[in-house]
């Protein structure tokens, strides 16, 4: 069912909500931009339908409402560890269709990869309850229905945001009594179904191709424009890799935690080993390593999607300008001008035999 | 709630052995099931945790061999017999010693590579039926360098053994490196065999090239790879080459599936 209902009500509304649920939304920072007088939008708990920004894209995900940058896994005295705990109240996200996808793939690796759940995700994930924020244009960096991210079920409201009003689907039956006296309307959301930037995915289908992937002069390019800042993979909603460390609190060192904070695979030390022995020692190796994680090797790996899910926010925050959707697409030539070579030297191979 | 895999459990620590300058084997208290060529991850309450394989097992304990190289390590070494060593795992994959029983095993290891593949010579070394004939190539860079010394002479007399140092003459020792040795294995003679490689990067990549060329097919060798882990379970991702996790797939590999990892 869907209603028709007042932003004075909508308030209301998530007033009641908060006994039970902390409401997170995309939220102004002023001046916290990257450019000096610009706003900062990222993730926040709001109140009120005033404080959510949803008629521009957030700088961040939402992916730190459960996955926040530093998690404290343990506390430690001298001779235990005892496992830190998360609040009691459930959460809702008010999030557009790529990054409730974005939240799929994180669930694939920290629920499904190897044999055992990652407890300190499941335990904020399975509290998470979405809210859709409808998202019918997009912006000039997205890519989603490249991906086939631009469009999801998985929600229990939806919102359209009016001047003075929202139109609100209501799909999880739970919340059916908040909306009970709103007017009701046919409202169903729309997704957008084409964006400005398009994306080619490389159909790197043998472990051959692969190799040859591995070896392309593109990736020499990265050396002298990416600066290792991981500013795009901390940005990006599907980005899951951490280092655990520990952290001692005072002098004497009795007490002290263990935690897990955000790590990035363009940092030159993600690979590093005793010795300092380091496996993608360039700029261009490692993102070589990114680009083929976001749109080959995990789909190689579960099958089902790419990780990728085109939100442009990589390229949004590069300093050094650089686009992924270009890189992906710049991939996909290669891509073919190694298989074009291949089906040539093969025919000119069989008319040698003629 | 479900298992936490994140959180060790503390391990009495039961014998120090001094193996050279920087590298202590530790005798641990656990009464756990681990397969030869397995890690744990090791920690100490507010220094951190690494991942260490497995070098013996007993009744009731295990064996780490840890080299002092950082933060972890540095601090595990100040430990004495009667502390404790905080522990979860056993993780990763492991030797199918099954696949080689009752046929001949050559293992090629350099270094603290030995470690790791300590316990499956251990196992064939105690039960000796169990193989045909076993070629164990060892090589260290030096004479201080030397690890298990006592097992090395043990292992003399039931396997074949070529122990070498990188450039130094000592007594009992070939001088070069393993790979300069593996002309001398009778692959020829083997009905039957497989051929275990561990140690460093460079070390594994050129030993198996070697025994490619002496005419050993790829699906009988066996690696294991070291990568930086900070999970050991499939969720940080510092392990990962393309679509391969090294601590859940790994670090024991097929030759066929190892030389396609490419980093
Ligand atoms: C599967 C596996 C089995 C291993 N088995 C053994 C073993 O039996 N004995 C042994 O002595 N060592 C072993 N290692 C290596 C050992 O894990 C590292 O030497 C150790 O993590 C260093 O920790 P640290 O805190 O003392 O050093 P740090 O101060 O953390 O670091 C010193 C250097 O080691 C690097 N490093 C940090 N974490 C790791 C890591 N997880 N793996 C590799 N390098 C890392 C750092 O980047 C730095 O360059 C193994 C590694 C793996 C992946
Ligand atoms: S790689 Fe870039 S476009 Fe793709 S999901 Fe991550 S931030 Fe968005
Ligand atoms: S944001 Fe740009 S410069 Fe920074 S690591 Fe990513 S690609 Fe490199
Ligand atoms: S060590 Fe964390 S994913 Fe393998």
């Amino acid at each position: 069912m869907s209603y028709s209902v007042s932003v004075k009500k909508m308030n209301e509304i998530l007033k009641e909500l908060q006994k039970d649920y902390k409401v997170y939304a995309p939220k102004r920072f002023e001046k916290r931009g990257r450019y000096s007088d610009t706003d900062l939008i990222r993730y926040a708990e709001i109140s009120m339908v005033e404080e959510i920004v949803y008629d521009e894209k957030a700088d961040f995900s939402p992916k730190e409402v459960i996955y926040p940058i530093t998690q404290t896994l343990f506390y430690f005295t001298e001779h235990e560890y005892k496992e830190s705990k998360v609040h009691d109240k459930g959460i809702l996200i008010f999030a557009r269709p790529c990054d409730i996808n974005g939240i799929k793939r994180l669930d694939t690796i920290f629920l499904e990869n190897g044999d055992q759940e990652d407890i300190y995700y499941k335990r904020l994930r399975e509290k998470v309850k979405f809210i859709l924020m409808e998202c019918k244009e997009g912006w000039d960096t997205c890519f989603c229905v490249s991906m086939g991210s631009n469009q999801t079920d998985n929600y229990s409201l939806a919102v359209r945001f009016a001047e003075n009003n929202l139109l609100v689907e209501v799909k999880d039956e739970a919340f059916n009594n908040l909306f009970a006296n709103e007017k009701t309307t046919d409202f169903t959301p729309e997704f957008v179904t084409s964006n400005q930037v398009t994306v080619k995915i490389p159909e790197i289908d043998n472990k051959e191709i692969l190799k040859k992937v591995h070896d392309l002069d593109m990736w020499e390019s990265y050396n002298s424009r990416c600066g290792n800042c991981g500013a795009c993979t901390s940005a990006c909603i599907t980005c899951s890799c951490f280092t655990t460390s520990d952290v001692i609190y005072s002098e004497n060192g009795r007490a002290g935690e263990r935690r897990r904070v955000w790590a990035s695979c363009l940092h030159e030390d993600f690979t590093e080993m005793a010795g300092g022995h380091s496996f993608r020692n360039t700029p261009g190796e490692r993102m070589r390593f990114r680009t083929l994680h976001k749109v080959y090797d995990f789909k190689a790996r579960f099958g089902e999607e790419q990780m990728c899910v085109g939100c442009g926010r990589c390229t949004d925050r590069c300093p050094q300008l650089i686009s992924f959707a270009t890189t992906i697409n710049r991939l996909s030539e290669e891509v073919n001008k190694l298989k074009n070579k291949k089906v040539s030297q093969v025919q000119a191979a069989s008319k040698e035999v003629e | 709630m479900s298992k936490n895999l994140l959180l060790p459990k503390p391990h009495e620590i039961l014998e120090i052995i001094r193996e050279t300058e920087i590298e202590y084997t530790f005798r641990v208290e656990a009464d756990l099931k681990v397969e030869h060529g397995q890690f744990f991850q090791i920690s100490l309450p507010k220094i951190g945790e690494a991942p260490i394989s497995v070098s013996a097992m007993g009744d009731n304990w295990l064996e780490f061999t840890i080299r002092k190289v950082g933060k972890v390590t540095n601090e595990i070494f100040n430990l004495r017999p009667g502390d404790k060593l905080f522990m979860r795992g056993p993780y990763g994959t492991s030797f199918p010693i099954d696949k080689y029983k009752d046929k001949d095993l050559v293992v090629i290891a350099g270094g603290t590579g030995v470690s790791p593949v300590r316990s499956t010579l251990k196992h064939f070394y105690q039960n000796p039926d169990d193989i045909n004939s076993l070629y164990f190539i060892a090589g260290f860079k030096d004479k201080k360098s030397i690890l298990f010394e006592e097992d090395l002479e043990n292992f003399k007399t039931k396997f074949n053994t070529i122990y070498t140092l990188d450039n130094e003459q000592v007594e009992g020792f070939e001088v070069g490196f393993v790979t300069e040795h593996i002309k001398k294995i009778p692959f020829d003679t083997f009905e039957d065999y497989n051929v275990i490689i561990v140690g460093p990067p460079a070390m594994m990549h050129f030993a198996a090239l070697e025994c490619l060329k002496n005419g050993v097919p790829e699906e009988k060798i066996w690696v294991s790879f070291e990568r930086k882990m900070s999970c050991a379970v499939g969720k940080c991702g510092h392990c990962k080459i393309d679509e391969t996790y090294v601590c859940l797939e790994g670090p024991v590999f097929n030759y066929t599936k190892a030389k396609e990892l490419l980093d």
